[in-house]
């Protein structure tokens, strides 16, 4: 087999994947550990969850604040934010533009050990210094510059593993302007490149807020400052006003490349091509640049200017048309066209369905008036639940089931695909839709107990949580078993008719034979 | 050589592209700083006169000379490419051990500067310091923040072009391959520019 | 407009953006004893835009290079006047 699994160079074994640039071996790493991350973050959830089955606590307050504070900060920064660029970006976009590999090689090698590096340091923050913090995974001054928990070396971490989301941005943006076939102008890329080339632009001009601003919380921690402090003149909403100019647009880095993947697998799955091209691209520029301007909807109960509050509710719901724009194109896709109900298209149109439902309570709290009832409380919850994990979730599950084949050259059992699916649909459902009720009801956020009258909503949730986990490892199990016994998977299972499907499966170590020249657009059904 | 709708060719380095990521990096560089300089800008607004008194009390003389070294460093650098690209090694290698002493020269100013203050007992959250008004106390943590991670860059500079100088030697650093020096350049310019803007804000606007 | 690669800058250009430098630094310096309160910010920041401009038209070699990477610069103070600007609308109307 001349896949770009066999070994051609000198190194051996470990050594020949650590110290790889290939950035398809880089992304298969990187998915690694990812889902290892992943499912850590899921089980923090899910001992969460459990204390809050009835009121009544088997944990401390404090224990209950460190766990939902690492469950976000695993979940946030070492699965969602770098997710789907790192591992089906890394391994696809030079794939799809016709090239060999991205840009800058090296520095792609140097985001996966800064990855490494930025997990290994907050794995040790759990450890070392007052242990694992409990500050909430938005490190709020002046708590988090007060607490004796392990704030600093935590936030380090999450530092480091900025600096690798800048990196890789830094990489796909230079690649896509200049490593693009011969013919591949911008209107005959993938919407998914369209994705990731937005997403790069957000996670360069972003990210190093968020550095600075972890950066100030050490310093302050360690020197006193007084940024952040009102006995010495600072302004603790200041921080807040730091903390989420970066924290809202990563939640476009986190959801544009999961709608990329979906205008990737709707047009295939329906045999036809998708629906608006140029509104569903530029929709994604609209996206990562409105969505710059929209952060203080997260503050709007701080003690904001109320000009200020106007301003952002505003904003908010302006920035909820160019979705909006996706969703309706991807069901025009569907409309009269021939569905195929594989796995990749049920996770697909799962998304659809959730993250309109995530994004319709998005509304709900972007309006001034509502959220000052719901802020707080696990309305807010539920909803970025559904976008995260209905929607980015969905997205990454959709993305393996669709890739498995290409990337591992193993097909797998598509019927235990589609009950795992099932049994996820359902759970999630249960676990978060309650949450919405809860929310709205006034049970507040990151409580570790409750008064009775909660106790139902908490309870559907709990075993919502525990079918959810089932349908994960359903889908886990079938993945992980078709990667040492599933047969051989053809070069096109599907009929895509993107790059990678030109390519055998795995693909080989250069990609291509000869460059390919572009002649038409990517979805001519 | 420009290939049809310019993108890099097959088997060469790219040069556009070498140039196209540092910029890249650069402006993620201008987002960091920018956002102190609105921490800046807003504790100003909110502190005018205890800003205005704490900026008298800066060492004008240190701050200029550090200005003049800098532009002056800023200078050399871009001689220095100049120089490589028309063959000369020896020039362009002299050039940037001079960027790199006027470099050190900054932060030997730097280090005396701070000492001073540090000696009046004005250091983050000193006694003498909470003793003050409270945006002074602010004005002086600012102070402190902005110029030490600007001297922190001075210093990655001073580590980056010694490394590039290393090359310029060894030539692997020539007249037909100069895009680390030239990368190297605009990282150093930016440190300039940096310092450009924070000479006023915190020397001169009294 | 000659293409970025092959420009090369004259030894005596970088001399002339020297002394515009250093000759800038001196007027603001000036303008800073004036003590013109508010007014002194403005200029001082207009002056420091001005070298700002020289270090990155012709050090930085920006007046060579193509619209990509002026679109590049653009992008970013865009964002970073954004930014700031939405934070004042909070900290001005508190």
């Amino acid at each position: 087999m001349n896949s770009f699994y066999s070994n051609i160079g000198p190194r051996q074994g470990l050594a020949a994947w650590m110290l790889s640039t290939d950035h398809k071996k880089i992304g298969i790493m990187y998915l690694a550990a990812l889902l290892l991350f992943f499912s850590t973050g899921t089980l923090i959830g899910v001992l969460m969850r459990l204390n809050l089955i009835s009121p009544g606590t088997f944990m401390g307050a404090q224990t209950y604040n460190r766990l939902f504070t690492i469950h976000g900060i695993i979940q946030i920064f070492l699965f969602i934010i770098p997710g789907i660029p790192v591992s089906f970006g890394n391994f696809f976009l030079p794939i799809l533009i016709g090239a060999r590999d991205v840009a800058f090689p090296r520095i792609n090698r140097l985001s996966w050990w800064l990855y490494l590096a930025g997990a290994g340091l907050l794995l040790a923050s759990l450890f070392f210094g007052g242990g694992a913090l409990d500050t909430g995974w938005t490190f709020y001054a002046p708590y988090s510059i007060q607490t004796r928990t392990n704030v600093s070396l935590a936030v380090f971490a999450v530092f480091i593993l900025g600096f690798s989301s800048i990196l890789t941005g830094i990489n796909f943006v230079t690649t896509i302007h200049r490593l693009r076939a011969p013919g591949m102008n911008w209107h005959r890329m993938p919407l998914f490149v369209w994705t990731l080339y937005s997403t790069g632009w957000v996670q360069i001009l972003a990210t190093p807020v968020i550095a600075i601003s972890l950066l100030l919380i050490i310093l302050e921690r360690f020197f006193g400052l007084g940024f952040f402090d009102p006995s010495k003149g600072g302004d603790p909403v200041l921080f807040e006003h730091l903390f989420w100019i970066y924290s809202h647009p990563a939640v476009y880095i986190m959801l544009l490349p999961a709608m990329g993947i979906i205008s990737e697998i709707i047009p295939v799955f329906s045999r036809k091509t998708i629906f608006g091209y140029k509104a569903v691209a530029y929709s994604a520029l609209a996206i990562a640049s409105v969505g710059y301007l929209v952060w203080g909807h997260h503050m709007f109960t701080s003690g904001m200017s109320d000009t200020a509050r106007v301003v952002f509710s505003f904003i908010t719901f302006i920035v909820a048309v160019p979705s909006g724009i996706k969703v309706l194109n991807w069901v025009a896709t569907l409309y009269k066209g021939s569905i195929k109900l594989d796995p990749p298209m049920l996770f697909a149109l799962s998304f659809i369905f959730l993250f309109s439902i995530g994004g319709l309570t998005g509304l709900v709290i972007g309006a001034l008036a509502t959220n000052l009832h719901l802020h707080g409380t696990y309305f807010i919850v539920g909803h970025f639940h559904y976008v995260m994990f209905g929607g980015m979730g969905m997205s990454f599950l959709a993305a393996l089931h669709y890739w498995f084949p290409k990337m591992f050259g193993r097909m797998y059992s598509e019927r235990q695909a589609k009950i795992g699916w099932l049994i996820l649909f359902i759970g999630f459902n249960l676990l978060y839709f309650s949450m919405f009720v809860l929310g709205f009801n006034g049970m507040p956020r990151r409580y570790f107990d409750y008064p009775p009258q909660y106790f139902t909503g908490h309870l559907v949730s709990t075993i919502g949580s525990w079918v959810l986990v089932t349908g994960l490892a359903i889908i886990f199990r079938n993945l992980i078993a078709a990667l040492f016994k599933g047969p051989q998977a053809p070069d096109n299972p599907w009929g895509g008719k993107t790059l990678e499907w030109q390519v055998p499966s795995p693909p080989p170590h250069e990609n291509f034979v000869e460059i390919p020249v572009i002649t038409s657009g990517p979805y001519s059904f | 050589m420009e290939t049809i709708n310019d993108k890099a060719e097959e088997g060469r380095s790219d040069y556009k592209g070498a140039k196209l990521g540092m910029w890249f990096f650069l402006i993620t560089e201008i987002l960091f700083f920018g956002v102190m300089f609105m921490l800046y800008s807003v504790n100003r607004s909110k502190y005018p006169h205890a800003f205005h008194i704490a900026a008298l009390e800066e060492n004008l003389v240190i701050g200029s000379v550090n200005t003049i070294i800098l532009i002056t460093s800023s200078f050399t650098m871009a001689l220095s490419i100049t120089a490589i690209r028309r063959g000369n090694k020896m020039l362009s290698s002299w050039l940037q051990l001079a960027t790199i002493v006027m470099a050190c020269l900054f932060l030997i100013n730097k280090y005396f500067e701070w000492s001073a203050k540090i000696r009046l007992g004005i250091y983050p959250a000193s006694p003498a310091l909470l003793q003050k008004d409270k945006g002074e106390v602010l004005f002086y943590s600012l102070y402190y923040v902005m110029t030490g991670i600007h001297g922190f860059h001075v210093l990655v500079g001073i580590g980056v072009i010694s490394t590039m100088l290393f090359f310029t030697l060894k030539e692997k650093i020539n007249s037909e391959s100069f895009v680390k020096l030239e990368n190297t350049g605009l990282y150093w310019h930016f440190v300039d520019i940096v310092w450009i803007y924070l000479f006023p804000l915190f020397y001169l606007v009294t | 407009m000659e293409d970025a690669r092959t420009h090369i800058t004259d030894y005596k250009t970088y001399a002339f953006v020297w002394a515009g430098l250093l000759l800038l630094t001196a007027l603001t310096i000036t303008v800073g004893a004036m003590h013109l309160s508010r007014y002194s910010v403005l200029i001082c920041l207009a002056i420091a835009s001005c070298k700002a401009l020289l270090v990155l038209t012709y050090f930085m070699h920006l007046r060579y290079e193509g619209a990509l990477i002026k679109g590049v610069i653009f992008m970013a103070i865009l964002t970073l006047t954004v930014i700031i600007g939405l934070t004042f609308v909070d900290v001005w109307y508190r």
